[in-house]
Formats: C-alpha cells, structure tokens, sequence
C-alpha cells in the first residue's frame, strides 16, 4: 500500500545511483528570470543543451515592474539592474529555443499562476522551478518543489534531479469553514500549529472534507504554502474538481485527454497506507488568521492577544521579542491596535481570480480608509486580470481607492519599485512575513484576501463586516 | 582528491547568531538577487543586520553604514570561517545566492539544529558544509561562546567537530559530503546514467504521451 507521494516518486524513478540518491525524471521544468542566468552560464561552460527543450517555460515574474501598460518591452524597465536580469532571460531563451511568454505577452504572470492556467501542469507531473513556491502545483496532484539555481542547471542539462527520497506526512482538514474563513486562514492555521519546521524533510498530501470540496484555486493556497511550513511538497490527489479545472484549461485533444483522465484518477493514496506522520484537524472552529511577527510560524486569530516574551515558553522568548521589536508592537495588545499604510492583493498565493472575486466582493461600494497610503491590486497573471476586468473587478477596485496593475511577483517581495518604506506596515495576500521581505525595514502582516479588503477599508484588523 | 588545508579539515573562529528561523531573506535580501553572477555577493551576506542603512547591488562595504554591534563587524569574527546558529537556519525561499553569500564572505561551515531543506540541499553544492546537533550541543557551543572566542576544527571525512577538550560527532549523507571533499559535479555524475535516462524517456512518451504534447 502506497501513498500518493510513494506512487509518484516511483512512475519518475529512473534509476538509483550508487551514492544511494535516485535520479527522479522532471515532466515539467518552469523558469524565471532570477534563478536561471547563472544555470544557462553553467550550461554554456560545458557546452550542453537542454536534455528536453519543450519540458521548459518560462516567464519574467520577480522583477517586471506593474506600471507597465500595453506595449511594454524589457528594455523600458527603468531599474538598470533588473533590466539586465529579464533581458538575459530574454537572450537565454532565444539562444536555447526556450519557449518564453517574455513581458509583452498577454499571458505573461507569476510563473506559478501562468502554469496551471495555460494547461502546462499536469496531474501526475514532476514539475521543478527555482523557487520555492513551486510546491503550489501539487494542488493538481503532481509532485512539485523548488530547487537551487545549481538543480536548474542540472534539469535543463539532465532532465532529472538527483535527490533522496521525502517522508510522508497526510494533513487531513475536516469539517465546514465558518464565515470569512478561506484556504489562507486554514494553511496559516496550520503552520502556526507545526511551526515553520514541523514539515521538514516531508511530502505532505492534504486531504479530508474540507480540501475535497474546495476549488483548485483555494488548494493552491494551501500547497504553495507548504513551504513555509518547511515542507518542499506539497499535494492533493487529482479528483473531479481537477479534472474539470485541468480540461477547462488544457490545450490536448479530448482522446489523450481522455486517456490521460483515467490515468489521473487512478493517482490516490491507497487505502491503509502507512505515513510517517498524521495530523487531522478540525477546521470549524478556525477564525480569520493574521501573522503578527516575522516568521510565517507567528500567527493568531484576528482578535486575539499578540503574544509577549512573559507569556511565551522560555525556548521561545527571544524570538518574540526580536518579532515584536521589529514590527514595532510597542504596546499594542491585539492587532485592532495597530494602524496599517499599506495594502497588496496579489502573489503566487493570492492573486488568482477566486482571490480577487473575494476581496472585490468585499470592497464593492466602499472606500479605502484614510490612514492607507496605498492600496494595490496586482492579478497573477495577464489572464487573471483580463479576466477580471472582463468581470468589472477593476472598476470596483479602482472606485474604492485601489490601484489595478499589471502582472508579476510585485510587493511579495519587492524586486520591482513596489516595495514598503521603512516602517510601513502592510496587510498583504502573501507568504513571508520575514524581515525586509516587502521591503527595507518594512513590516508585513499576512492574511486572506478577504481580510486585507476588510483592513483596506478599515484601516487595522478589524472584525470582518 | 583536496588537500588537507582545502577541503578536509576546516579550523576557524566560529561567529554565531542566537535566534530561531533565519531565513534566506536574513541572508541575503532580494535586492542582490539581481546579479546574473555567481559570484561576488560577500558584502550582503546578512545585510539587514549588518549594516545601518539600505543597500544597492554594486555598492559595497565601505560605502555602508556599519552596525558596529553586528557579530561580523566584530574582529576577530569578521574573519569566521564558521557560523553558529539555532533552529531552521536557511528556512524561506531557494535561493542560492544564500549560499553564495556565505561562502563569498568564507563561510564554510553552518552548525545549527535544523535547516531548512532547499538550503541544506544548495550547501553542499557549494562547498559549505551544514551541519546538525541536537539542540543540547548546540546549547553547549553557545554557552562556550559566552566564555572565550570559539574555536573550532571539523574532521569532514571523520565527521567530527574536534573541540579543544572535546569531540563531537555529527551526521550527515556520505553522498553530501563527499560533493565537498572531491569537489564533485552533479551534471557529470548523472550525464554518466545518460542511457538508462533515455531509455526512461522512451517508454514514457509512449505510456503517458499527454506529458510530450505542447500547444
């Protein structure tokens, strides 16, 4: 009896080495601008090509500025530093024959949004990226992570990664959520339980009621977070909601899709299999989730207390206090307290059309409060906000107060000009609350959609009404 | 095969940051991600800590404001060959460029309770060996920390940190290790299973023919 991690690493094992590591065969290889320039120079060094070329797509993503407009092209980014980054990914792409949906693409995005959506994922599929999200893909039931920059060199020269294998670990979700609670409360809920090392050296598989009845959208959420509960998978077994999100987007004729769906349904954990670790957890009492320190790990119920050094475990005291005196907590009690800047909607985690459905429903007929300086919406990709503006969602942003973008990674972690001042502090849609992450000495709180709505028109982390 | 001096026994004076979860945006922040190098990052390693203002890609050391009290700008750990840390050190993103941070600035070694896994998997690509101690040893080296400068000489074939009145043995895959003391390349290593690669291939573009089909 297998699980579905153990079924996966065994369809793509292709042999074990002497070393006693395995050599894993990679479907699907998805690049960027920032962690591929160094791989293809390793690549030209020793004068090889990519093993497969149609296994790679890429996309710029971290550094595109989103004050873009129609037209744009790499050369007009006004950043000298991230203009030399995309444009080498430009020049990569064309010396190696890589298809590339570059800055003036309709379809360009986060590379993790672009994927699912174009119909390049696949359930089934080991899919690598040189970034850490990539666990994000295993919401289709394929065994994703990230890799270093040296592991993209490998797979474009390769075609395989040379790893050992994962322990499992199944994260069971059962029960109803209660009102304002999305897939963004149920994984940071999560992670503040296991902490920020607790998945580890582990696959974890979501399942139970609650991930069955989602939307692939919402267990995206949940799997692109894993990470940040130290795991580097992230997955969910193909089901008929996949099944229908994966025809929906995909560009294979209907007999091999055929084919392939039978394939696909067949990819679940057998019944009775044995994992190395189980957690079942009962998500109907979760409240709205907001972090309040710099480790994803630091997160409360919205209205709860921030915790303080005296009240925590002594393990765990200096780190508190580090969080608290860098988020600038001061005296504050609970997170009503504290007066937020800024607002960002957007991310590999949060910037899918369900997200900004949620927030815009949210925001509908309202006005961003006072106290916030900027309020931005950035869709995760070309498509996303075609179709949101197809939708009228723009417009409902716009006359709220918010400003609507073009795509890429933008303030989640602020290789572009959308970055935090000192000080700042931001309700944002995210992953990392680390320091400096949105910015020099800038201060993130993360949470839903839905809650950085609410905290745009309220100005704090108020009771959602 | 290295030399002693090279590769197989690493002395130096250990630096150590006391905290939890030091992530890879603490290592290197964004901004120097930037570089299409692989090279040349040793004056952003920790470089929100490190300094007192915000940097540029391409502005170095001498045109920062110093945080005098940062363990690195305190000699003689600026010259630490060694870092001391606690739980999940390198959790966060895959970025390399935190490896590269750290062996730029000539880092060689990490000790710490745990790290984070893309991380510990990037070191050892890079000639810095990660180390794990459970959390009672690494306490003790802490607390030696507080007595004198730590010194500390790591056996790598031996697996062992030899301290001055004691050693400490630790774990880690040969396969790991072995990529620093013989300086080994992944892609020529696996390019060597070439034909047991293709032939795998062969098989799946007949069995799951959906995975070779692009638009």
């Amino acid at each position: 009896m297998k699980t579905l991690y153990d079924k996966l690493w065994e369809e793509h094992h292709v042999t074990r080495l002497d070393t006693g590591e395995s050599l894993l065969y990679i479907d699907r290889h998805y690049l960027h601008e920032v962690t591929s320039p160094q791989a293809f120079e390793g690549l030209s060094k020793k004068n090889l090509k990519p093993w497969r070329l149609e296994a790679n797509i890429a996309t710029p993503d971290h550094n595109v500025p989103t004050t873009r407009g129609s037209g744009f092209n790499s050369e007009q980014i006004k950043d000298e530093i991230s203009k030399i980054q995309v444009v080498e990914l430009d020049k990569n792409c064309n010396t190696f024959g890589i298809k590339q949906f570059d800055i003036k693409s309709t379809k360009q995005g986060i590379v993790h949004v672009i994927g699912p959506e174009l119909g390049y994922t696949l359930p089934g599929m080991t899919i690598v990226c040189g970034d850490s999200h990539t666990s994000t893909h295993g919401a289709l039931g394929c065994l994703a992570m990230g890799i270093g920059t040296s592991e993209v060199e490998h797979v474009l020269a390769t075609q395989c990664l040379k790893v050992s294998k994962l322990k499992n670990m199944l994260v069971k979700f059962e029960g109803e959520p209660s009102e304002n609670v999305t897939s963004k409360d149920i994984v940071l809920y999560f992670i503040g339980l296991i902490g920020t090392a607790g998945g580890t050296g582990y696959a974890i598989e979501f399942a139970g009621s609650y991930i069955e009845n989602i939307s692939i959208e919402s267990r995206m959420t949940i799997c692109n977070m894993a990470i940040e509960a130290g795991a580097k998978v992230g997955l969910i077994a193909p089901d008929k909601i996949t099944l229908d999100y994966v025809r929906e987007k995909s560009f294979l004729d209907s007999q091999t899709l055929e084919k392939a769906e039978d394939y696909w349904l067949k990819l679940k954990t057998d019944e009775g299999a044995s994992f190395d670790n189980e957690i079942i957890i009962d998500i109907s009492k979760i409240k709205p989730q907001v972090t309040w320190g710099t480790s994803p790990e630091m997160v409360v119920n919205f209205d709860d207390e921030i915790p303080t050094p005296s009240n925590s475990p002594d393990n765990n005291k200096k780190n508190i206090e580090l969080a608290r005196d860098y988020m600038g907590i001061d005296k504050a009690t609970k997170l009503s307290d504290l007066v937020f800047d800024k607002v960002f909607i957007g991310s590999c985690t949060n910037s899918r059309i369900e997200d900004l459905r949620q927030a815009a429903e949210i925001i509908k007929g309202r006005s961003v409060a006072d106290n916030i300086l900027e309020a931005i919406v950035v869709p995760g990709s070309g498509q996303v906000k075609e179709q949101a503006e197809n939708e009228g969602l723009d417009k409902v942003f716009k006359e709220a107060g918010f400003i609507w973008r073009d795509p890429g990674c933008s303030m989640c972690l602020g290789m572009n000009p959308d970055q935090l001042k000192p000080y700042e502090r931001c309700a944002s849609t995210s992953n990392r609350n680390f320091e400096g992450r949105q910015g020099y000495l800038g201060r993130t709180h993360l949470m839903s959609p839905l809650m950085a709505a609410y905290t745009a028109i309220n100005g704090t982390v108020g009771e959602p009404s | 095969m290295k030399s002693n001096s090279e590769g197989l026994i690493i002395d130096g004076i250990a630096a150590f940051i006391d905290r939890d979860n030091i992530d890879t945006d603490q290592i290197i922040p964004t901004e120097y991600l930037k570089s299409i190098k692989k090279f040349g990052y040793e004056d952003y390693l920790f470089d929100g800590w490190r300094y007192q203002d915000d940097g540029k890609l391409g502005i170095t050391k001498d045109e920062r404001i110093i945080n005098e009290e940062f363990i690195l700008n305190i000699k003689p750990f600026d010259e630490a060959k060694i870092l001391l840390s606690r739980d999940n050190f390198g959790c966060g993103s895959s970025r390399e460029h935190a490896v590269w941070a750290l062996r730029d600035f000539g880092i060689k070694a990490v000790i710490a309770s745990s790290f984070g896994d893309i991380f510990y998997n990037n070191c050892f690509k890079n000639g810095v060996l990660p180390i794990k101690l459970d959390k009672d040893e690494i306490e003790t080296l802490f607390k030696k920390t507080k007595e004198d400068i730590l010194e500390i000489s790591i056996d790598l074939q031996k697996k062992q940190i030899n301290l001055s009145e004691k050693v400490i043995h630790f774990e880690v895959d040969d396969h790991l290790i072995n990529r620093i003391i013989f300086d080994l390349d992944d892609v020529d290593i696996t390019l060597k299973e070439k034909n047991k690669i293709l032939k795998f291939e062969n098989e799946r573009i007949k069995n799951k023919p959906w995975i070779y089909t692009n638009d």
